[in-house]
């Protein structure tokens, strides 16, 4: 006992040793840059923008994980589904008040990417379903490949956009508050990502679908032997998957140049922030995706713009090979499985 | 498991035949008998071009067999260590000469240097298999699909790595005019040449596979494929056996990278990416996971598709072109794992082994088949 507390609060001590050592390389090297507070400010502040968005994703993979033990790397092929289908909708010439088109065109994402989720289940999971698990990961890999040619086919390898949600322009209203600017589209986000997130509560908390769902996710057996049908479950984790990660999807389209290829990336940051929070704990990925958020951002603002993506790979291996049970405790499956 | 018969020399007899097979597509391409081309075979859609490819990452396939089949590791990060192979070589025969970063001679390469590129294919083994190593003790640790993700992240990074290296790695431009290789003043080029070459390592390689497979390592790594705590327990050291064979892999890799380079004289970011690990599991997958036989058949199935889609996918969908071969790609990568998880090869060998059953049984001598069969997988 006495052993293991001063192991662990070794443990503390070095990761904030590590921290400590991190924040200084920071403070160099936007020294050496000239960054002042202000900076660092708005860095964080995009840095929590972009990280909302990996929460959503994050989430997705969370519940997809929760109910059926696979990481579904569909779950990038969602985002880019749920933006691109929302920009093609908002470019149909409908004579409808165009705040009113771009409300319908977010719904018909979010619906259509739905169904898409349930159809990837029924049609690629459900049939391998007695599989090893890396297989089944292998099949959600072969289906993200499918859905990104089958997008680059409909919409080419353009970038499109979405009109920003407050001007209905590529333009977008921005809030400037002492130096430090934010865009309208972040509020957008951050409101979203909050309606969602009380929304998922609601729903595994007081309804009985919920109820379900983290029932099989505790335990899959315990909950067939209770009368709840695990396949059904599967199908419904993988739509709200898709729902979430289309919502992620279209709340950032504004704020980015939406193609065929966007999945990939948030994909896997997405995933990124779900390790970082355990894999199976929703507030963890919110959490996770947050902070990867700010990090990775911090990161690229401080050296180079294009070595913003190897922050978040460099963080993914550290965190498996040291917490794997995520950052703040409580996940499981990571080495010792 | 003492073998009888001409069994015992399966390999041998197995890699003679293929070599056989290489050595006549080879000479057809070379003699051309009456103005008779390679490409003309397959009527215009694989080219002699195709097949030097095939050879090259038949050696990375190999590989990836090895750490997949055999040891249950999934890589999902092996174009990374493909892609430092092809980077040794490209600025050791390049710009470390030209800059005089090299201290045995400044400038360019003199014309008697023809061992240098070679030494370079050496040194990129070396390089890759230290980084592998010192990647590979702490990330082998992880299982399942946290090990597909730290794998992931590392190809990742070597990719952006490269990507982001300005001027020392050429950015997304990359580094041109690569060196031909050549022994004294014998080019290993015109193409031809060249195959031979890819073929003769690809074989080497796909040879040294096959015994390793039937040693104590290969049985170790089997015993840890099917449960590293069960493998633990009989006394094998599951750490070293891990490392030692993903080490190995991504020198195969390295290998087929400095080739690479050579041939096409030209190295840049695009193939090392996600995709280009992607590629290579698919491909490991097709030709089955644990078959090396499967290897150069799974790389040359997704070739001949490439090929094929690429000049005749515009026919059927109107503008398409480019990448589009990713579709067939995935469907095809969703309908393999759900139907035939053990791959291509072992699919058709199965088929095989089940007509002639059939064929045995007409005959009325059906017995001694389910040994049979079980040999041949």
């Amino acid at each position: 006992m006495q052993r293991l507390s001063r192991s662990r609060s070794a443990r503390i001590a070095s990761t904030v040793a590590a921290m400590l050592v991190l924040v200084a390389i920071i403070l160099y090297l936007g020294h050496a840059k000239g960054f002042g507070p202000v900076q660092y400010v708005q860095l964080i502040l995009d840095g929590i923008r972009g990280g909302s968005i990996y929460a959503l994703i994050a989430l997705g993979f969370v519940v997809v994980f929760n109910v059926t033990g696979i990481i579904n790397f569909a779950q990038g092929g969602f985002v880019m589904s749920g933006a691109m289908l929302a920009v093609s909708f908002n470019q149909l010439a409908l004579p409808i008040d165009p705040r009113m088109k771009l409300a319908l065109a977010v719904i018909f994402g979010v619906v259509v990417t739905t169904i898409v989720g349930a159809l990837v289940e029924r049609l690629s999971i459900f049939p391998a379903r007695h599989s090893p698990i890396l297989t089944l990961i292998i099949i959600t890999v072969g289906v993200f490949i499918f859905m990104q040619g089958i997008a680059l086919l409909i919409w080419g390898a353009d970038p499109y956009y979405l009109p920003a949600f407050t001007t209905l322009a590529l333009e977008d209203h921005i809030i400037r508050i002492g130096g430090v600017m934010i865009k309208a589209q972040s509020i957008w986000i951050w409101a979203t990502v909050a309606v969602v997130l009380v929304a998922l509560a609601f729903f595994f908390e007081r309804t009985l679908l919920g109820k379900a769902l983290r029932a099989c996710s505790i335990n899959r057996r315990a909950a067939e032997l209770m009368g709840i049908n695990p396949s059904r479950m599967s199908l419904m984790a993988f739509a709200m998957a898709a729902a979430l990660g289309a919502i992620g999807g279209i709340v950032l389209a504004p704020a980015t140049r939406p193609m065929y290829d966007m999945g990939l990336r948030l994909g896997l940051k997405g995933f990124v922030a779900a390790i970082m929070g355990g894999m199976i704990s929703s507030p963890g990925a919110v959490v996770g995706g947050v902070l990867l958020g700010v990090l990775e951002n911090v990161g690229a603002g401080v050296t180079k713009a294009g070595f913003k993506d190897i922050f978040a790979f460099i963080i993914l291996i550290l965190i498996l090979l040291f917490r794997p049970k995520g950052i703040i405790g409580g996940g499981e499956r990571g080495v010792e499985e | 498991m003492q073998k009888d018969g001409w069994r015992r020399h399966q390999v041998s007899i197995g890699i003679g035949v293929f070599a056989i097979i290489i050595i006549m597509l080879g000479w057809i391409e070379t003699v051309q008998p009456g103005g008779f081309k390679f490409a003309d075979i397959t009527g215009g859609i694989v080219t002699f071009d195709t097949l030097v490819r095939v050879g090259i990452l038949t050696i990375v396939v190999v590989g990836l067999n090895l750490l997949m089949g055999h040891a249950g590791q999934i890589s999902l990060g092996q174009a990374g260590f493909y892609a430092i192979g092809a980077y040794v070589s490209a600025i050791m025969t390049t710009r470390a000469v030209n800059r005089g970063i090299n201290v045995f001679f400044p400038g360019a390469v003199p014309q008697d240097w023809w061992w240098w590129p070679w030494l370079m294919i050496l040194a990129g083994m070396v390089i890759t298999g230290t980084i592998a190593y010192l990647i590979g003790k702490p990330i082998l640790r992880l299982k399942g699909h946290y090990l597909a993700m730290g794998t992931l992240g590392v190809g990742l990074i070597i990719y952006i790595l490269f990507r982001e290296g300005s001027t020392f790695t050429g950015a997304f431009d990359g580094i041109a005019s690569v060196p031909r290789l050549a022994i004294g003043s014998f080019e290993i080029w015109p193409r031809e040449r060249y195959y031979f070459l890819v073929w003769a390592v690809a074989l080497t390689v796909m040879w040294l596979s096959l015994n390793l497979v039937n040693s104590r390592v290969g049985r170790a790594l089997r015993a840890i494929e099917g449960s590293e705590l069960a493998a633990q327990t009989m006394g094998v050291d599951i750490e070293k056996f891990k490392l030692q064979v993903f080490v190995l892999s991504t020198v195969f890799a390295s290998i087929a990278g400095s080739l690479y380079a050579h041939y096409q004289t030209l190295v840049n970011p695009a193939p090392f990416g996600f995709v280009g690990s992607l590629d290579l599991v698919i491909m490991a997958a097709l030709g089955g996971l644990a078959s090396i036989w499967g290897a150069p058949f799974g790389v040359a199935i997704i070739f001949v598709i490439k090929e094929v889609l690429r000049t005749r996918l515009h026919d059927f969908l109107h503008g398409a072109g480019g990448e589009h071969e990713i579709i067939v790609f995935g469907a095809l990568l969703v309908l393999i794992m759900i139907f035939m998880p053990k791959g291509l090869s072992y699919g058709v060998t199965r088929a095989v082994a089940w007509f002639g059953e059939q064929w045995l049984a007409r005959r009325g001598d059906g017995e001694d088949i389910e040994s049979q069969v079980g040999q041949v997988a």
